[in-house]
């Protein structure tokens, strides 16, 4: 008989979602932190988990990486800071930005595992989780050991990253993590100038297959916007100013909304039981 | 002290004269996109090159030299790699020994590790003038394995690519600092997504920031090797499997590239 691993939630969080996609650079870290910061938007008490320990975007992006260092717990637990409303955790608030994490799978494993015992959450409605790109240790860690509600997955509208991104998805399947959604991001790019629409990475539905094929809700794409990724750099994401305080915002709450309506489903059905 | 299967890896290498590995900490920057245009353009210019696609996970490489879902055959020796049609690059990847080439390898790192050595020691390079390594985004087993194994060799080097954002440039950084802990020469640093042009008013917008990858050059006095523009001609070409630089030679991302080339070709 195979020997099934038990997966474990999280005191005091009541869901758990991983922001993925097997391709790096189509925006996961991006997503994360917008739809997190309109979770807590829309009233949810949100936290969001860095699990890229080798290329933690999350501290920049959230307007965290000038943090000197972490506060304690009397129980000697992390203290997560907070900004626009989400406790987050990432290893680039403890690990100074030029010092790299050198390590083997394994290793990786248990950082991560730190970062999601050793961390006092508090009392979260929702935690996302942004995932570091491939199918890799901290994957199969994550997925195996922690109870996910689901994943979301992310995507560029090229071959190149709809192929990677299938794997990722086929790996969720495998592991039995309830795949939630996909977005399709960077889907054009408006010239600022002349507004004519650029399909930088493709304009195939590739997304759009790619949701049917697994079945699985295409959540929304997401054109490219300079705001957006001027946000990220300088830590002040698009949905900072709510729904109404910038149109790249309001992509970002449609998807939230969504994903909220799904947990919200499946823990009625939970408590139901 | 190395292992045997360390040794033997290393004694196929000798073969190959320059061992050219690209890197990035950040996904997504294009290390692929270089990789396979650094191969091909090289290749072109005269000399015998290999490309090994260590990213097992994400394997773009056989997708973009448009040798998706070729056989790898079995030699006296080893795997046959697959030669490309046009620029002749011998070419490796996980993706060519998938049952399907759409399944998920979602393997620990042991198993990476070992996958690794075998491309290294049991495929038929022959005799290469270069081989180009792509490597997946980060320090982990993949570029733990490959350092092992190569970088006692003589000619072996990096080349880092990164985008202009300070996201991306923020994960350059621990890679270049990663090169510097192993002692893994860099030949430089390459920008890429370097602005849009855009073809209908010309406008040029930083899409992606600009000026990061000339700022870590700067910061790690390191030779700043060159800007590609994005040009959305270029994923349409990786996409179908098309040389970028040969059907589109007049577009600024193949200039880009092209002098590149040229500041590479002298160091291999």
């Amino acid at each position: 008989m195979a020997k099934t691993i038990q997966k474990l939630g999280i005191p005091g969080v009541k869901n758990i979602i991983a922001v993925s996609s097997c391709k790096g650079g189509v925006g996961k870290s991006t997503t994360a932190v917008n739809l997190a910061v309109a979770m807590s938007n829309l009233g949810r008490v949100t936290g969001l988990l860095d699990a890229d320990v080798q290329g933690p975007s999350i501290p920049r992006m959230l307007g965290m990486h000038k943090l000197e260092g972490v506060k304690g717990t009397a129980e000697g637990k992390f203290l997560p800071p907070q900004n626009y409303g989400v406790k987050a955790m990432s290893l680039g608030l403890l690990v100074d930005d030029d010092k790299s994490v050198v390590a083997r799978g394994p290793m990786i494993s248990q950082q991560i595992q730190g970062l999601i015992t050793q961390v006092d959450w508090g009392e979260l409605d929702v935690l996302c989780i942004d995932m570091p790109p491939g199918t890799h240790d901290v994957h199969l860690t994550i997925a195996q050991h922690l109870s996910l509600d689901g994943a979301v997955v992310v995507t560029t509208p090229q071959e190149i990253a709809a192929m990677d991104t299938r794997r990722g998805m086929q790996m969720f399947r495998e592991v039995k993590v309830p795949l939630l959604g996909l977005i399709e991001n960077m889907s054009y790019f408006l010239c600022p100038n002349c507004t004519e629409k650029h399909y930088l990475f493709g304009k195939a539905n590739l997304a759009e297959e790619a949701a049917k094929k697994f079945q699985i809700p295409l959540l929304g794409a997401i054109p490219f916007e300079l705001s957006t990724r001027e946000g990220g750099d300088l830590g002040a994401p698009v949905t900072h100013l709510g729904e109404n305080g910038h149109v790249m915002a309001k992509p970002y709450f449609s998807i939230a909304k969504e994903i909220l309506q799904i947990l919200d489903e499946k823990d009625k059905k939970k408590d139901g039981q | 002290k190395a292992t045997v299967s360390v040794l033997y890896c290393r004694q196929k290498m000798e073969n190959v004269q320059h061992k050219l590995v690209v890197l990035s900490g950040k996904g997504g920057v294009g290390k692929s996109t270089v990789a396979c245009q650094l191969a091909m353009g090289l290749a072109q210019s005269g000399k015998k090159v290999g490309l090994l696609d260590v990213d097992l996970c994400g394997p773009s490489v056989p997708k973009i030299m448009g040798v998706e879902g070729k056989d790898v055959t079995q030699g006296e020796t080893g795997w046959v790699p697959v030669t490309t049609e046009g620029s002749g690059v011998k070419v490796m990847s996980i993706q060519f020994l998938l049952e399907n080439e759409g399944d998920a390898v979602v393997w620990r790192g042991p198993r990476k590790d070992q996958c690794i050595k075998q491309f290294l020691k049991d495929v038929e390079w022959g005799a290469l003038d270069v081989l180009v390594i792509d490597t997946p985004p980060g320090t982990s087993d993949e570029h733990i394995t490959l350092c092992e194994v190569l970088r006692p060799l003589p000619n072996i080097g990096a080349v880092v690519v990164t985008s202009p954002q300070n996201v991306a440039c923020d994960a350059v950084r621990k890679e270049l600092s990663f090169c510097k802990k192993l002692n893994l020469p860099v030949h430089g640093i390459i920008e890429n997504m370097s602005g849009f042009a855009c073809p209908h008013c010309a406008d040029c917008t930083p899409i992606f920031s600009t000026g990061g990858g000339q700022q870590l050059a700067t910061e790690y006095t390191l030779p700043f090797l060159g800007t590609i523009p994005l040009d959305p001609r270029l994923s349409q070409s990786e996409d179908a499997g098309i040389h970028f630089t040969k059907a589109f030679p007049d577009s600024q991302t193949a200039v880009s590239i092209n002098n590149i080339l040229g500041k590479i070709a002298t160091v291999v």
